[in-house]
């Protein structure tokens, strides 16, 4: 199918009433979700799962993903009018946009994130309509060796990226395997670190996890210090948010930069929409005119981060979607909600599933046009979220949390569960280590096993098969060289050292 | 405790779990006429987890005598653990009370003692969450919460 006609066969599916009415759901609540400081998409996503079981696979998928790049453009309202980013993507939108709006200029600031976020997150759509099926089409010449190889390389990057020592993002990583490695191995049926109970013989299910981790982990971690928002006026009137032709005039780098940029580390695995944020915003940086005055109030300053991470979304659905290898948490819980629906990601999934790949790209680029126009003039609204008092805020996360476990599964077990990984989310929080890895190895734990032990059955026990294929061998050789990075910079480091003391 | 204590450690806790992993693996096939067996991958990840926790605990010991990181706030660690326990006692209670009843109850504790709201507005937040979530899930949705001795 070539592309033309299935976007037009994606149209078609995006256009029913019921997943238009799905996309504007889900673009809403990412928006709030967005706005909201301590509410991310992973957890909202993660909660909300559960809920879905009951829709069309298609609709559900198309709520979910407005909720992830819906999230991306709320984020840039916290970061312009209270200093405080919504997303962590929106760290970088602090520094020009807050300046904007302390110069009286903050409807200038919100329109020019909106517009970057329209524009950047249609050409992110762009490329994943035109680099995910020729992807997909290459990723079929892969056997267990090549996915091992992959899945390996996947967690070293989202290991480097992660957090601020490598060391315990190997080590949340492995804690992921070990949960994924609980219950019973299929090959073997022999039953793995079930301590005893029959409720853990199927494993223990993604969603408590997931929800714990990110979720619960986050009200516990928010509860720590409760804030109230004190956010600067916000501007109304829709003629007050639209940016001058001047600043649409200083930005149009910025709208190419933020949407290339994006996009392409966001099909890098791991590096995910902050990267992408801090690379553009120093990218425009870099070429401006005006560096100097970057961190003053500059409109590119909001431009360039702002679409970045918005375009980044595109880019992260590929190897998602043609890999079936998530780069981040969010896109991991997505992950597990095709699995869950039945569907599996990876190099057939396109051709498999036509009418769910074309649906969700066509309803990205509706989402983005209901965006645009929501975003625009419905600021001051989305704004009073911010009002809510957490008092409320809290309790209905976390009573949304268990009522998203409990009717997963029906037992009471698994709640116990997700207090027990809310702890441990709350704990890697306040330690400095970062969840995505965790919940990256869940993810990948079983795949990565399966694929490893079936390579070496076709070798029959010898692991150079994993490095006498050469696609495989590349990647491992990737996933090594990406590990021993820190350690070169180690060396590196101490080298300096010495000879400082040596002089 | 300081930052690098912390560090220790979780990091003496990990190398516990590596140990336990490769206790547990080492009890099942490495390698069968089949290929690997249950064993092989746990065995090598919990020797990567001990290794890598070992060379936590030993940076942080060595960073513990060369500088001084940050501190944990106890005052504010200690509200959060406070609300953990309430949402597992919370969560205990569910197979007696019901969810209505024990939300309702941790909904209070949070509103009441956590934020220091006056009884009265803790009290009507309680009891509003805990009816919209019985309205809107068992009866508008047909999702089933877990119920106690009262029926509900």
């Amino acid at each position: 199918m070539d592309i033309l006609s299935g976007l037009m066969q994606g149209f078609a599916v995006a256009l029913q009433p019921a997943n238009l009415l799905w996309c504007l759901v889900g673009a809403v609540l990412g928006t709030v979700v967005g706005i909201m400081p301590g509410l991310g998409p992973p957890a909202t996503i993660a909660m909300l799962l559960p809920l879905t079981f009951l829709m069309n696979p298609a609709s559900a998928m198309i709520m979910l993903a407005g909720i992830y790049y819906g999230a991306k453009y709320g984020g840039s309202t916290t970061s312009i009018l209270l200093n405080v980013p919504g997303e962590s993507a929106s760290v970088v939108t602090c520094l020009d946009g807050y300046a904007m709006a302390r110069n009286g200029r903050a409807g200038a600031a919100l329109g020019i994130a909106a517009i970057a976020s329209f524009i950047a997150g249609t050409v992110g759509v762009l490329g994943l309509m035109l680099v995910a099926p020729p992807l997909a089409k290459m990723a079929l010449a892969f056997s267990s060796p090549e996915y091992f190889a992959l899945m390996a390389l996947g967690l070293a990057m989202v290991v480097l990226l992660a957090g601020r020592s490598m060391l315990k993002a190997l080590l949340a990583m492995l804690v992921g395997l070990w949960i994924a490695g609980i219950g019973t191995d299929l090959f073997s049926t022999t039953s793995r670190f079930t301590f005893g109970r029959i409720e853990l013989l199927s494993g223990v299910d993604f969603v408590v996890v997931a929800i714990g981790v990110f979720a619960i982990g986050e009200v516990l971690a928010g509860l720590e210090a409760p804030e109230e928002a004190r956010l600067l006026p916000v501007p109304k009137g829709l003629r007050n948010l639209l940016p001058t032709l001047q600043d649409l005039k200083d930005c149009r780098f910025a709208f190419a930069n933020g949407s290339v940029i994006g996009f392409l580390i966001g099909v890098l695995p791991g590096a995910g929409s902050t990267i992408a944020s801090f690379i553009s915003y120093g990218v425009e940086k870099a070429v401006s005119k005006r560096a100097d005055q970057f961190g003053t109030g500059v409109v590119e300053g909001v431009a360039a981060p702002e679409g970045a991470n918005n375009s980044e979304t595109g880019g992260a659905l590929v190897p998602l979607l043609t890999l079936g290898i998530p780069g981040s948490g969010t896109t991991a819980v997505l992950l597990a909600a095709l699995v869950l629906w039945g569907f599996k990601p990876g190099p057939l999934f396109i051709s498999e599933n036509p009418s769910m790949f074309w649906g969700l790209v066509a309803s990205m680029y509706i989402g983005n046009v209901m965006l645009l126009i929501l975003n625009l003039p419905l600021v001051p609204l989305f704004a009073q979220v911010l009002r809510m008092p957490q008092y409320v805020l809290y309790p209905l996360i976390l009573g949304i949390s268990i009522v998203g476990v409990y009717s997963t599964s029906g037992s009471l077990f698994d709640v116990a569960l997700l207090a027990g990984f809310g702890l441990i989310g709350y704990l890697m929080r306040k330690l400095d280590y970062p969840s995505a890895p965790l919940i990256l190895g869940l993810v990948l734990g079983g795949a990565m096993e399966r694929a490893l032990r079936q390579s070496l059955m076709m070798s029959e026990g010898h692991l150079s098969i994993l490095v006498s294929r050469p696609i495989s061998a590349v990647m491992l050789a990737l996933a090594v060289l990406i590990l021993l990075i820190p350690v070169f910079t180690q060396v590196n480091a101490w080298r300096l050292q010495a000879l400082e003391q040596d002089q | 405790m300081r930052g690098r204590s912390a560090d220790f450690w979780s990091g003496l806790a990990l190398a516990a779990l590596g140990a336990y992993i490769i206790v547990q693996a080492w009890q099942w096939e490495y390698l069968g006429d089949d290929g690997p067996g249950p064993g092989f991958f746990p065995l090598w990840h919990g020797v990567a987890m001990v290794v890598l926790s070992a060379a936590l605990v030993i940076s942080s010991a060595a960073r513990a005598r060369s500088a001084d990181t940050g501190r944990l706030d106890w005052r504010r660690v200690g509200r959060a653990l406070g609300i953990w326990a309430a949402l597992a006692v919370s969560v205990a209670c569910f197979k007696l009370l019901g969810f209505v009843l024990s939300f309702a109850a941790l909904t209070l504790f949070i509103v009441a003692v956590m934020f220091r709201r006056r009884l009265a507005v803790a009290a009507a937040v309680a009891a509003s969450m805990a009816a919209g979530f019985y309205l809107l899930f068992p009866l508008a949705l047909g999702v089933q919460l877990p119920v106690g001795v009262f029926g509900f």
